[in-house]
């Protein structure tokens, strides 16, 4: 009997439903994103059940790393309501006798990232050609009470915009020597609520437990 | 995947494309789609994160101004230590007293270290909430999502039983032991707690109970 033999064809798929799907949860993910900031120091923020979301706007963080530098950020990133950011700088300049031209204002105001940069050298912070030059001025913000340089960003944050709340995003491994004083700067200028950002994790606890 | 399109020579020599309806090839366009959309599902921040309020008493500017005096009795001292210890005491510790210090007991982070001894001092309150929490779940009280927050807020300031807890960081402390406790106070439902700064004699306790040698002798004068 002689065998039916098939044509032998390269199989085929049919891409085109996999790409409308793929297009679908492209445009999807596209418009819910939120960019994750890249920070200048990794931080593993502590675990608490607090379930409270953080604001999206009149916010200063202050970021402490491990190694005990700190960075601080308005409203973290250019999508401010008020624009303050750049008043702040400028507050700044005023305050260190530093002048900024209104490029670099813009620059400030862009700019998306935490900064730790001590006012001397936010110039050519601002100036500075690629980010690995920048990554390289991020020394930490001076906290001394000789040179209290976090003081006056404070202050100045705090004219520009007196909704402003503080966040302090620390990392679990942070001393808390350097995060005491950071938040002693801030009670000296009459801040006394804080925000501190967390994760999330559950806690569960039996009340048969405790009642033994 | 990819096709490949066979071609045939004519006639006259020219290359000609067999002819088939037209056909785009969708492979290159999902390769990159699927680079994009795992490009967007590791840049997503999904859930932001998490924030928990703290308020610190205002520092006292002036230095004849009184610290505000609270109960002996319901107080309760919380030192965190070094290498993620915790030292509690009851009380407090009177100038006369200085000499004899109160010995300091040790506990840890876990669910039965420090949870446990904070239920014990806050049962009470605790389960005054709890069983708040249960009517509400079970119906007894019918009350609006939004108030039982404030509900609880308000048994909360009404207890007048549940311990004070004053929170104090020896200075090799670390951020997370910080928030680890305030967390333990929430999850507690302890009303009434609050940061202060260490008292030297504290620091003199600390290094006595966890051994640390160099400043030993300071806690024996």
């Amino acid at each position: 009997m002689p065998k039916i033999k098939l044509p032998t064809k390269s199989p085929r798929i049919d891409m085109t439903p996999m790409v409308d799907l793929f297009s679908v949860v492209l445009i999807f993910l596209m418009l819910t994103t939120t960019m994750r900031q890249p920070e200048p120091a990794t931080v593993d923020t502590p675990f608490s059940i607090s379930e409270k979301p953080t604001p999206d706007f009149n916010m200063m963080t202050f970021l402490i790393s491990n190694d005990g530098k700190v960075f601080m950020n308005f409203d973290n990133g250019p999508d401010t309501l008020l624009q303050y950011r750049p008043k702040i700088l400028q507050d700044m300049g005023n305050r260190y006798g530093i002048e900024f031209t209104p490029e670099e204002l813009r620059t400030f105001e862009k700019y998306k990232s935490s900064l730790g940069v001590p006012i001397m050298q936010m110039k050519e912070f601002l100036n500075a050609k690629n980010s690995k030059a920048r990554d390289e001025l991020q020394v930490g913000i001076p906290l001394d009470s000789a040179d209290n340089q976090l003081g006056m960003w404070i202050l100045y944050a705090r004219q520009e915009n007196p909704n402003i709340q503080a966040c302090l995003k620390g990392d679990a491994k942070a001393e808390f020597s350097v995060v005491k004083k950071v938040l002693d700067i801030l009670q000296e200028r009459n801040v006394n609520r804080f925000n501190l950002i967390t994760s999330l994790e559950a806690a569960k606890i039996n009340l048969e437990e405790i009642q033994q | 995947m990819a096709e490949i399109i066979q071609e045939e020579k004519g006639k006259d020599g020219k290359k000609k494309t067999k002819k088939h309806p037209p056909h785009i090839d969708m492979t290159p366009m999902v390769d990159l789609m699927c680079l994009l959309i795992v490009f967007f599902m590791l840049t997503t921040a999904f859930n932001k994160a998490k924030i928990m309020e703290i308020v610190l008493p205002e520092k006292l500017k002036d230095p004849n101004q009184e610290a505000p005096k609270i109960s002996a009795s319901r107080t309760q001292n919380i030192i965190l230590g070094p290498e993620n210890k915790i030292f509690y005491y009851p009380g407090t510790v009177k100038e006369e007293n200085f000499d004899n210090l109160p010995p300091l007991r040790e506990t840890d982070f876990s669910a039965t270290g420090v949870r446990q001894i904070l239920l014990g001092w806050n049962r009470t309150l605790f389960k005054k909430i709890d069983d708040f929490n249960q009517q509400v779940i079970k119906g007894e009280i019918v009350i609006s999502q939004d108030s039982v927050q404030g509900a609880i807020r308000k048994l909360k300031n009404d207890d007048d039983t549940g311990p004070i807890v004053l929170i104090k960081a020896y200075k090799e402390a670390n951020y997370g032991n910080f928030v680890d406790i305030l967390d333990e106070m929430n999850i507690c439902g302890v009303a009434h707690y609050m940061f202060v700064d260490i008292a030297w004699y504290e620091d003199d306790m600390v290094e006595a109970a966890a051994g640390i040698s160099s400043t030993a002798e300071s806690s024996s004068n």
